[in-house]
C-alpha cells in the first residue's frame, strides 16, 4: 500500500514509527501452518497411539501430511525477515533471554521426531515396492529403505513399536511447537491485545481444530476425486473430535475477550474500538459468526441426530472448510489486529495486503498450496493409505 | 557476553566502535585475524580521543523538561542529520498533546515534529484550554523488553547503559518492534531494526548528543546517572518527574519532568 494511502486510513494518533505494520501476511500464514502440522500430528497419534481403530484409514495421511507442512513453515518466516541471508544466526547465536531463540530447538527437535516416524510407519511399504521394481526405480526404493530390505514379523513389530514411540514423543513436542507459536505473542506485553497467557493455549487448541479440519477436507476431496466412496466411520470420528476441540477453543477466545471486556482496564477502551470497527469484519463476522457458530450447529446437529450419508456429508465437510478459515481468520485477527492498534493507545494504522510483493498474497497462496502437491507426489512414491481401506484399494487398482 | 559485545562493537564499521580503546582491542583475539587488522587500522585512525572514555563508571540517562519544550522540531532535524535516519522514521520525535473543552485530548505529530508544528491547530483555538509537547525517543531501559525477546542477541545493552543494535548481526525479524512500548524502534530500508543510540559515537567523545546540542531552549539534557556530580542527577533530585508507561516494568532511563498523565 502507497504511504498516503495509509496516512489516509489512520485514526487518531499512531506513533510515527507505527504507520507500517511490520509483521505482514507472512506471519499471519507462519503460525497457521504449523497448526496444521501439530493438529495433523495429533491425529495420527490418536491411532498410532492410543488406538483409535476407526481412524486407521487416515493415521499414516495425517502423520505425512504433518511432515510436510512442516517442511514449508518456516518459509514465511524466511520470506518476512528483513536480512534472510542471516536467518541461521537464530540456530548459531541464540539468545538465552528471547522467546523466539527456541524456535531452531523446537522445530529441529520437532522435525527429526516427525521424519523418523514418517520412515518407520513407511518403511514396510518402502520395502515391497523395493522388492517389486526394477532397475533405477529398484535403487531408488532401497536407497529409500536405507539399503535394509528386511521384512518379516519381528521387523513389522519393531517398526510398530519405533511408531508408537514417537508418536507419544510427538505430542508433548508437537504441544510445545504450537503453544510456543502462541507465547511469541501472549509474552509480549508492550502490546494489549496479545498479551495474555491463555494466549499459547488458544493458539494449541485452534491448531488442533484446524489439523482436524484439514484432514477431513482432504480426506472428502480425495474420495471424491477418485471417486471413492467416503468412509463413513473415519469421518463420524473426526467430526466428533473437531465439535469437541471447537467448543473448547471458541470458548476459550471468547472468554479471553469477556474477560478484558469485564475488567474495564484502560486497554480495553482501545481494543473495544479494534474488535468493534477495524476487525469487525474479520472477528466478529468471520471469525465468529460465521466460522464458528455455523460449524458448531452442523457439527452439533451431525453428532446428535442420525442423518443420511448424503447429509452428513454435507453438514461435516462445510464445518471443515468453514473451521479452516475460522482458525485463519484468528491468526489474521491476532497478527494483525494487535499491530493496527497504536502503543499510544490513541488511534489505529491500517493494513492491506500487496498482491504480487515479497509478502503479498501470491506467494502466501503459493507457500499454502505446494504442500498439498508435495503429499500427492508422497502418495505416488508411496501409498499413503492403507491397502485395506477404501482409498487404499483404489490406489492399488490404479497403480501403473 | 562482554566480551562478545565488545568484539561486535570492533566489528561495526559505525564511528561507535571507535570507544571501545585498548582495552577491547587487545581483548578481541577471539574475533579473528581479520578482526584484528581491522581494528588496528580503526585505532590508527582515531587516535587519542576514543581511547580516553572508559565506560565503567557510566550508567546513561535521558531527561527532558516539557515546560521547556516549544515543538520547534529541531531536535528532529539534528538527529536525522546526523544518523542518516531514513525517510518516514524516526529515531526522535515530538508529539503536541492539546486538550479540548470536554474533556478530549487529541495528540499529533505531522512528520514526527519534523518542520515543528503549524502555528495554525487543526482544532477549533477557542476550544482549546492548554497544550503542550512532548519530545520522544528510546527510553533506554535497564529492562529492555526489545533486548529480551531478540533472539539472535543483536539488540544489547552496553556495559553502560545504552541500548544498541548489532546491524551486522541482526536478522530484521522485528520482534524488538513489537517488544517495544514506545514505539521507538523500526525496521531500517537495508532490513535491520534500527534506533536512538542516545549518539553514542559522541557522548562517547564527550560531546552532546545531536539533539540536546540542537535544543534551542535546553529542554533536553542526558548525562552520567552513576555520577552524583553530573548536571542530570543534580537537575532530578530537585524535581518531580515521572517515565512511561512505568506499569510495564521496563525501568526506562529517560525521565520527564512535568509528564502529564496523558502522556504514552
Amino acid at each position: 500500500m502507497m504511504e498516503h494511502e495509509i496516512m489516509n486510513q489512520i485514526t487518531g494518533f499512531v506513533f510515527p514509527n507505527e504507520i507500517h505494520v511490520h509483521w505482514t501476511v507472512m506471519i499471519v500464514m507462519y503460525p497457521y501452518i504449523t497448526g496444521l502440522v501439530a493438529g495433523a500430528f495429533i491425529v495420527s497419534s490418536l491411532y498410532h497411539l492410543f488406538g483409535k481403530e476407526s481412524l486407521k484409514p487416515i493415521a499414516r495421511f495425517a502423520l505425512v501430511s504433518s511432515l510436510v507442512f512442516l517442511v514449508f513453515a518456516p518459509m514465511p518466516l524466511l520470506l518476512h525477515l528483513g536480512i534472510p541471508e542471516r536467518a541461521f544466526n537464530i540456530m548459531i547465536t541464540p539468545s538465552g533471554t528471547s522467546a523466539m531463540a527456541g524456535f531452531g530447538i523446537v522445530y529441529l527437535t520437532y522435525m527429526i521426531i516427525v521424519v523418523i516416524e514418517v520412515w518407520f510407519s513407511l518403511r514396510a511399504d518402502i520395502v515391497k515396492r523395493a522388492l517389486e521394481s526394477k532397475g533405477v526405480k529398484r535403487f531408488f526404493y532401497r536407497a529409500l529403505a536405507l539399503f535394509d530390505l528386511s521384512l518379516d514379523d519381528r521387523t513389522n513389530a519393531l517398526d510398530h513399536k519405533v511408531v508408537k514411540f514417537f508418536a507419544a514423543l510427538g505430542i508433548p513436542v508437537a504441544c510445545f511447537l504450537h503453544g510456543y507459536v502462541g507465547f511469541l505473542f501472549g509474552s509480549i506485553k508492550a502490546n494489549p491485545w496479545w498479551s495474555t497467557p491463555l494466549m499459547f493455549i488458544i493458539f494449541l487448541l485452534s491448531a488442533i481444530v484446524s489439523g482436524i479440519a484439514v484432514l477431513i477436507f482432504l480426506f472428502f476431496v480425495i474420495s471424491w476425486v477418485r471417486r471413492v466412496t467416503v468412509d463413513r466411520d473415519v469421518i463420524k470420528t473426526l467430526a466428533g473430535f473437531l465439535w469437541g476441540f471447537m467448543i473448547i477453543d471458541v470458548t476459550l477466545e471468547i472468554m479471553e475477550v469477556l474477560s478484558v471486556a469485564y475488567e474495564q482496564t484502560e486497554a480495553w477502551q482501545t481494543i473495544e474500538i479494534l474488535i468493534r470497527d477495524k476487525l469487525f469484519v474479520t472477528y466478529v463476522v468471520i471469525q465468529l459468526l460465521l466460522c464458528s457458530l455455523v460449524p458448531f450447529l452442523f457439527l452439533g446437529v451431525n453428532s446428535v441426530l442420525r442423518l443420511r450419508a448424503k447429509m452428513s456429508n454435507f453438514l461435516v465437510f462445510s464445518s471443515s472448510v468453514l473451521l479452516l478459515i475460522q482458525v485463519l481468520a484468528m491468526r489474521w485477527n491476532v497478527v494483525i489486529g494487535g499491530q493496527l492498534m497504536s502503543k499510544s493507545f490513541r488511534g489505529y494504522t491500517s493494513y492491506t495486503p500487496g498482491i504480487w510483493e515479497k509478502e503479498g498474497l501470491i506467494l502466501a497462496f503459493v507457500i499454502f498450496t505446494v504442500p498439498f502437491l508435495l503429499l500427492r507426489m508422497v502418495d505416488g512414491i508411496v501409498p499413503l493409505f492403507p491397502p485395506d481401506s477404501a482409498l487404499g484399494r483404489w490406489t492399488l487398482e490404479h497403480r501403473t | 557476553m562482554k566480551k562478545r559485545e565488545e568484539a561486535r562493537l570492533i566489528h561495526d564499521a559505525d564511528s561507535i566502535a571507535s570507544i571501545t580503546g585498548r582495552r577491547a582491542f587487545l581483548k578481541a583475539g577471539a574475533a579473528g585475524a581479520a578482526g584484528i587488522l581491522f581494528t588496528f587500522k580503526l585505532q590508527d585512525l582515531l587516535g587519542k580521543e576514543g581511547a580516553a572514555y572508559d565506560p565503567k563508571g557510566h550508567w546513561w540517562g535521558f531527561m527532558v523538561d516539557l515546560t521547556k519544550c516549544i515543538g520547534c522540531g529541531a531536535c528532529v532535524r539534528a538527529c536525522k542529520a546526523e544518523n542518516n535516519v531514513p525517510d518516514g522514521y524516526f529515531r526522535t520525535w515530538v508529539e503536541r498533546y492539546t486538550f479540548l473543552e470536554g474533556g478530549d485530548v487529541k495528540v499529533d505529530s505531522p512528520d514526527g515534529a519534523f518542520n515543528g508544528f503549524s502555528s495554525d491547530p487543526p482544532y477549533d483555538p477557542n476550544l482549546i484550554e492548554k497544550s503542550f509537547f512532548v519530545p520522544k525517543l528510546c527510553n533506554h531501559c535497564a529492562k529492555a523488553p526489545c533486548v529480551q525477546v531478540c533472539p539472535v542477541g543483536a539488540s544489547y545493552i552496553s556495559e553502560d547503559g545504552v541500548v544498541l543494535v548489532d546491524h551486522k548481526h541482526c536478522i530484521g525479524c522485528g520482534y524488538c518492534i513489537q517488544a517495544c512500548p514506545y514505539g521507538s524502534r523500526f525496521l531500517s530500508p537495508e532490513g535491520y531494526a534500527d534506533k536512538c543510540t542516545l549518539c553514542y559515537h559522541r557522548i562517547t567523545k564527550g560531546l552532546d548528543t545531536a539533539c540536546v546540542q540542537a535544543c534551542p531552549v535546553g529542554a533536553r539534557a542526558f548525562g552520567n546517572l552513576d555520577d552524583p556530580d553530573s548536571s542530570i542527577r543534580k537537575m532530578l533530585g530537585k524535581s518531580r518527574y515521572g517515565v512511561l508507561k512505568a506499569d510495564l516494568g521496563t525501568e526506562p532511563k529517560c525521565y520527564y519532568i512535568g509528564l502529564d498523565q496523558e502522556v504514552r
